[in-house]
């Protein structure tokens, strides 16, 4: 085979699944036999990694920042509880509803956003954020304000599973679920148009003078971000049969983005990384004192900023880059 | 009717007033290194706290703990300026986003270590509360007071920019960064003064913020006066000081009038108009570019 | 025959600063133009014009028989207009060979695909190798671009233009920063462009521009001073005069 045709072959192999993340998955999967007694945590992991998977999509690949992510994550939440307390119960075809609802808004938010940069992006995605917070505060009658949603009920998942109070079937639930957007987003970033959203993120200018529609790519992009962080919502708000208004707002975009920064954006399980890290620490931190959680939250991120700009896997990327050159060094 | 208008409009001035001098030391410095500062709110409920230990605790006059918060905030932002933020200057966006929100939760929890998370209040002197007789009306007194304060630092700033040397090269340096350095302005300097004077401010807004809110919580950095101040900032024009203050007393006005007539969608008919406005305007009202 | 590219009375200001003034232009097909001129002169903003960076205030501009002055920058790209940039202009964190099998991507319509992989268009891939080994940057196509020295990254920003398949290329000061040693990669890589392009260059380096243009157009304050064969700019007084001043030689 010509050397061309090698490296051909060679880049269509780099979306070949690597032995370290089939054991990831093997290690997610087999949670509950470890901690039988903190599967609700480790389903609120699970769900708060996907969540900041969609946000990496978003900001990772394509580099569009977000202060307003958890509005998608709260449509997606309130729209299955909603959907439930006027009869829809089932659970599977009620949580891809409510996704698909979140991502038409996450298309028609990308119609006013793709054009900004800079600050305006900033303040354009915060106000958003805020006004979708501010209507689920306003309209009571349908989202429950401030009290939050009451009388989510769901029928038997596939008809048998009932969602027991032990976490089971949400955990496996959570599991199946967040695997599968993991595999589309896998597909998506691994593919041309994932490639053409990380060369806008690189160099946004030099996009255009390549020929690249730039402003329907990135519509999509938010679309698709948009749904799964609606999935995500969707399957919090099922799994915990409740909603409320702290499912949406500033504090949990901010949040979001902290624990994707935090694991490394860009690099397919940061959000994974950053959920296990931040939501272990807290539920560590929270036992302890929970005002010393804040301060260390902050003083974590001043630090990530200063030192390792890439996260934990960034650093960890890195880290085994200097490991490897030094023993390639020390062998020849 | 009329009465009602008048108090009305005066509330809203008043809020305008207050948050144009929270809001302007933020205006200018993003306008002229475009470092966008979220831990603005930070320097402002310091000065709010100082404040209220100062006439508390200690004893210290209302009207004198002000100047004392302008300047400690000052300095103690020149600190942070010299430590960290200056090397954040060519940073992405992002990483100035994360280091300034970080810094906000460490305040958050540094207030309420040091302060308590309950409502703290501030003593204000008697002549300050209550009403005032104003043409031919009664007003809330604090109120006039911070029009009176407002009106003042804003004209200072004003003179300050057109008639004095630093003002001019504050201007210069807003207008065209390189241009300025290539006529010989220290561009640095001039930013590092700017920024403790700027947050410095924001240290006076919050020390006047604390009667007005009925009282300081250490979740203010984060909470909706940030929002309000970054909409001035952005909405203005970032480093137009006239666009800022126009900002400020539209937000004012609308704020006060969205209160009267439908206060549930007070907070949702803002955002709205400030993402139209931005929408149709991204440099803001009077911004550059 | 139609020229490749070509302007009519194109115009513009900002303010009081004229950056092009009624600017009339045919670059034929399989040129070698260059764009020479005094600092300021617009030559850059010129540039800008073609590629749709900057609306014009009048005036036209064709490409072939096609008016494209109100098409957006992407669009004429796709037409075949392509430049480079005067200062790298790269993606740091791709390396070379994505950054070109993306551009060859976005040429063949492929770009939108979201769920396919890389495995059925190896044939891109393949075509994107080539083209950097011709460029000689067959050794470091898989190291990120950020590592890259100076003269490679230079190589990389050409070889991009090029898998668009450009019909008309322009290219800004290629030889700009590109230390002594490596120039000789790059002119190399100039004088093997397809002859079949239309190329226009803004060059400050002399030796460069009598090397490799057929024809020179003089830009001085957003104005064209004149055109012609090199020999015959080299000779004229006017063209002196806005470089060396009105001294004159014994």
């Amino acid at each position: 085979m010509s050397a061309g045709g090698d490296r051909a072959a060679a880049f269509a192999r780099r979306s070949r699944w690597r032995p370290g993340e089939i054991l990831l998955w093997i290690a997610v999967a087999a949670a509950p036999f470890a901690f039988p007694d903190r599967l609700v945590l480790a389903s609120q992991i699970l769900v708060t990694a996907t969540f900041a998977l969609s946000l990496d999509l978003l900001l990772g690949y394509a580099g569009m920042i977000s202060l307003g992510h958890a509005a998608f994550f709260g449509i997606g939440a309130y729209a299955a509880g909603i959907l439930t307390v006027h009869g829809w119960t089932e659970p599977i075809s009620g949580l891809l509803a409510a996704a698909a609802i979140a991502g038409v808004c996450g298309y028609l938010a990308g119609l006013i956003v793709v054009r900004l940069h800079g600050v305006a992006l900033l303040m354009v995605t915060m106000g958003l954020g805020l006004l979708v917070a501010e209507l689920a505060n306003v309209m009571q009658s349908v989202t429950g304000g401030s009290d939050g949603l009451s009388g989510v009920t769901l029928s038997p998942l596939l008809g048998r599973f009932d969602f027991d109070m032990f976490g089971r079937t949400a955990y496996a639930y959570t599991l199946v679920v967040a695997f599968g957007a993991f595999l589309l987003v896998r597909r998506i970033v691994h593919s041309p148009f994932g490639l053409a959203l990380q060369g806008y993120r690189e160099n946004p200018t030099r996009m255009a003078q390549i020929g690249a529609p730039m402003a329907a790519r990135l519509r999509l992009v938010n679309a698709l971000a948009a749904c799964i962080a609606g999935l995500a919502g969707a399957l919090l708000t099922q799994t915990t049969q409740f909603v409320s208004l702290d499912y949406v707002g500033f504090e949990r975009s901010a949040e979001v983005l902290i624990i994707l920064i935090l694991g490394g954006g860009g690099r397919l399980y940061g959000g994974l990384v950053g959920a296990l890290v931040f939501m272990v620490g807290r539920d560590v931190f929270s036992e302890a004192n929970p005002q010393y959680w804040y301060f260390w939250l902050g003083a974590l991120l001043v630090l990530i900023v200063l030192f390792m700009p890439s996260g934990i896997l960034g650093g960890g990327a890195s880290l085994w880059a200097r490991v490897r050159s030094r023993r390639g060094g020390a062998a020849a | 009717m009329a009465e009602q208008l008048f108090q009305l409009v005066f509330n809203g001035l008043a809020y305008g007033f207050l948050l144009f001098v929270m809001a302007i030391g933020l205006s200018v410095t993003m306008g002229m290194m475009n470092f966008v500062n979220l831990a603005h709110g930070a320097f402002a409920m310091l000065g709010g706290y100082l404040s209220i230990s100062l006439t508390g605790a200690m004893g210290v006059p209302f009207l004198l703990s002000l100047p004392i918060a302008f300047f400690a905030v000052g300095i103690v932002s020149a600190g942070f300026e010299a430590v960290l933020y200056r090397r954040f200057y060519r940073a992405p966006q992002l990483s100035q986003v994360l280091l300034t929100i970080g810094l906000s939760f460490m305040a958050v929890a540094g207030a309420t270590y040091a302060w308590g998370g309950q409502v703290s209040m501030v003593h204000v002197p008697a002549w300050l509360i209550g009403q005032t007789h104003l043409f031919g009306t009664e007003v809330g007194s604090y109120r006039l007071f911070l029009i009176a304060v407002g009106a003042a630092v804003a004209l200072a700033l004003v003179f300050g920019l057109e008639r004095t040397r630093f003002g001019a090269m504050v201007r210069a340096t807003v207008d065209n960064r390189r241009m300025a350095q290539s006529l010989g302005i220290n561009v640095n300097r001039v930013f590092r003064l700017t920024f403790a004077l700027g947050s410095g401010l924001a240290g006076l807004g919050g020390a006047l913020a604390v009667d007005y809110l009925g009282g300081l919580q250490p979740i203010f950095p984060l909470g909706y006066m940030l929002v309000y101040i970054l909409i001035v900032v952005t909405v203005g024009g970032m480093g137009s000081t006239l666009g800022a203050l126009l900002a400020a007393m539209v937000l004012g006005l609308s704020d006060a009038a969205a209160k009267f007539y439908a206060p549930q969608l007070a907070s949702f008919a803002i955002y709205f108009v400030m993402v139209v406005l931005l929408l149709w305007r991204p440099q803001g009202i009077l911004g550059r570019r | 025959m139609t020229p490749a590219l070509s302007t009519q009375g194109l115009s513009k200001s900002f303010g009081a600063l004229a950056v092009a003034r009624a600017i009339d232009f045919e670059l034929p097909v399989g040129a070698r133009h260059a764009l020479i001129g005094p600092n300021g002169a617009g030559k850059t903003s010129f540039i800008n014009l073609l590629t749709g960076a900057l609306a014009p205030d009048s005036g036209r501009i064709r490409l072939g028989e096609a008016d494209i002055t109100v098409l957006p920058t992407h669009r004429r790209v796709r037409m075949g207009l392509v430049r480079t940039f005067q200062i790298n202009s790269l993606f740091p964190d791709l390396t070379p060979l994505e950054a070109v099998t993306m551009t060859i991507c976005e040429r063949e319509g492929v770009a939108r695909r979201w769920l396919g992989g890389f495995g059925r268009h190896g044939a891109l891939v393949e075509e994107a190798h080539a083209l950097l080994e011709r460029a000689g940057l067959g050794d470091e196509a898989e190291r990120a671009t950020r590592y890259l020295p100076y003269g490679k990254q230079r190589l990389l920003e050409i070889s991009i233009a090029l898998a668009v398949r450009p019909r008309v290329l322009l290219l800004d000061e290629p030889a700009a920063g590109v230390p002594e040693r490596e120039s000789g990669e790059l002119l190399e890589a100039i004088a093997a462009l397809p002859a079949d392009i239309a190329i226009m260059f803004i060059e400050h380096d002399m030796e460069l521009v009598f090397r490799f243009a057929n024809r020179i157009t003089v830009l001085v304050a957003g104005q064209v001073l004149c055109e012609g064969p090199p020999d015959a700019i080299a000779a004229d007084e006017r063209v002196r005069e806005v470089y060396l001043g009105s001294r004159r030689h014994g």
